[in-house]
């Protein structure tokens, strides 16, 4: 009964959001801004035609689609204004070459008996005249962005080669009004439901390797405890409330094993706890600090952050602790690694004459570039497939989260809440 | 006193509204919620999707009359864990109370500037915290007593990016509870 209020209460929410959208006259694709830097930029031109039906459901399907492969930065839009084909039209692929288009995407929307959207496409290579497949689902009318995000990465993984990771979730908290709260929304920023709500801050969010739990930092109990929390069911587990502090949770890739932060037994080092609670193993002992660890794709070693030699750099040891060695070489001040799931690119924020900036090393080369020209950002994130990294940064004195490619080329603001947003988490690949 | 109430919220619309309904206040931390099955792809047609998550809202922390009215602030140069000589008397103050009442329990809480990443300031914010910890050990306080913890740049005392606020947040301060 409970639930059904609940459904109501959204379906309340929707019909109000929609309005907001009508009176504003904002669309799905001016949700966020694409900012494009650079040159010499190699952009595959799509054209993504409105789908037949889309003005009466709820999501305009084709903005979400366009919108997502945009700021990929691998792709260019190619204006489809007055079209609207549908997925059982054979295109008149003449018509597409000449208004600069390689490939094409058409599609509908329809309203089944029980309520549910059948959303259907199909994807043409307009330059050899060939139909390259097309999907249906059929959603409830709170998974049609969802269906929107899987057309994105049938489309993206057709034309780059590379898994598509639109239909994924990212975790952050907003702190408005002296409230702070952990969300979980797709991937565009959009969708966001509310997880958590504290008066107390809450940092550090990092996603389960299975995409079910979020770990974090929580003050509500007037000092950093770490937590993991299932987001489906609300259920929460204290991972780590020991003496001091506890934070900077991150998990093994195999789930069963998170390290952490605390000063237990004096000063901020590291250990490991399984995840299902219990004692804590230490990682290493030394005088200085230790702390933001970050297991590397294979399990077998943690970077972490330390001032072991005088400014805060990063460095890699084994996962159990020995002897570490340092990654860092460039600048006084490397912290918040985070590494691409292929093991490639470590990001992390370096300062450099007193601005916080996101760069990027090639790992195996130890190539370091330096990615925005902003002042102050903080927690990088990659994507699951490894081509984006989702990060926080300030501009006019507002936290916001940004998305961009690894050479910095093409970035995009993720969809705005009220209040400043921060402490992004880019979750896994979902199961389908 | 320290309790800590989960409340599982079904106003997060409403709250979004800017309504301030009652909420249900359920006690304790290891709290089964109740799920919100994912209706899957084969569903029945029910408005509830796929990636659904249920909030859970936490309650405010209490204040200890104990904490006002003393100065209990001990702040820092930048990047810096030096307890300086002016606040040496503060940390006398505090040895002296805490040695005469061996029931006392106090909480070191340590404070960073905005500059920098969160789990780094923290750390920060904990060698801060220590240090006064440290201080008051010298002086005779039972460890027991003590608890060093951090809040990094999460909690400033004042808002602002300019030197005087900067130098404000820095700081240490020595919590009864």
């Amino acid at each position: 009964m409970i639930f059904h209020l609940l459904d109501r209460l959204r379906e309340l929410f929707r019909f109000v959001w929609v309005g907001l959208i009508l009176v504003t006259g904002v669309t799905a694709h001016a949700q966020f801004r694409v900012e494009v830097s650079g040159v010499g930029l190699t952009q595959l031109p799509i054209a993504i035609s409105a789908f037949r039906g889309q003005d009466t459901a709820p999501q305009k399907i084709a903005d979400i689609v366009l919108a997502d492969l945009e700021r990929s930065g691998q792709f260019r839009g190619v204006d489809t204004a007055g079209f609207a084909l549908d997925e059982g039209v054979r295109p008149d692929v003449a018509l597409w070459r000449q208004k600069g288009a390689d490939s094409l995407v058409t599609g509908s929307v329809s309203r089944l008996a029980d309520g549910r959207y059948d959303v259907r496409f199909r994807l043409w290579d307009v330059v050899r005249g060939q139909d390259l497949g097309g999907q249906s689902y059929a959603v409830t009318q709170a998974d049609l962005r969802l269906s929107a995000h899987r057309i994105s990465d049938f489309i993206y993984e057709k034309l780059t080669g590379d898994k598509g990771a639109f239909s994924t979730r990212i975790t952050y908290v907003t702190k408005a009004a002296q409230r702070y709260q952990l969300w979980v929304a797709d991937a565009d920023g959009e969708n966001p439901q509310s997880a958590l709500a504290s008066p107390e801050p809450i940092i550090s969010p990092a996603w389960s390797p299975n995409g079910t739990q979020i770990a974090y930092v929580s003050f509500e109990s007037r000092k950093p405890v770490v937590y993991t929390h299932d987001v489906a069911t609300g259920k929460r587990r204290l991972i780590a409330n020991f003496r001091g502090s506890n934070s900077a949770p991150t998990w093994s890739p195999d789930g069963r094993t998170l390290a952490v932060t605390l000063s237990r037994d004096g000063g901020s080092q590291l250990y490991s706890i399984d995840a299902g609670g219990g004692q804590p193993r230490r990682l290493a002992q030394n005088s200085s600090i230790d702390t933001e660890p970050l297991y590397t794709p294979d399990g077998k070693s943690l970077f972490f952050v330390s001032d072991r030699g005088g400014s805060p750099q990063i460095y890699k040891m084994p996962a159990a602790g020995g002897a570490a060695e340092r990654v860092t070489f460039t600048g006084t001040y490397n912290i918040s690694p985070a590494v691409s799931p292929d093991g490639r690119w470590l990001a992390y924020i370096s300062r450099v004459s007193g601005a916080f900036r996101l760069h990027v090393m090639e790992l195996a080369s130890g190539t370091v570039n330096a990615i925005t020209d902003t002042n102050a950002d903080e927690s990088p994130s990659f994507a699951p497939n490894s081509r984006l990294i989702v990060y926080a940064t300030q501009s006019q004195g507002k936290e916001s989260l940004l998305t961009t490619t690894l050479d910095g080329k093409i970035k995009a603001r993720l969809a705005g809440q009220n209040g400043d947003i921060r402490e992004p988490d880019w979750g896994p690949f979902q199961k389908q | 006193m320290k309790r800590i109430y989960l409340i599982l919220a079904l106003t997060a619309v409403l709250a979004g509204c800017g309504s301030t309904t009652n909420l249900d206040e359920v006690p304790v931390v290891d709290q089964t919620g109740t799920s919100v099955l994912p209706s899957g792809a084969g569903g029945s047609g029910s408005a509830v999707g796929e990636g659904d998550v249920t909030r859970v809202d936490v309650g405010a922390s209490s204040q200890d009359a104990a904490n006002v009215g003393r100065a209990r602030v001990i702040y820092f140069d930048y990047d810096s864990y030096v307890i300086k000589p002016e606040f040496q008397s503060v940390i006398e103050l505090h040895a002296r109370y805490l040695k005469a009442d061996k029931g006392r329990r106090v909480a070191i809480e340590g404070h960073t500037d905005e500059r920098g990443g969160r789990e780094y300031n923290l750390a920060l914010g904990q060698k801060r915290a220590e240090a006064v910890r440290s201080a008051l050990g010298l002086l005779g306080v039972v460890d027991d007593q003590i608890e060093a913890v951090s809040f990094g740049k999460e909690k400033p005392a004042v808002q602002g990016g300019d030197e005087a606020a900067l130098a404000q947040n820095r700081r240490a301060e020595i919590r009864y509870k």
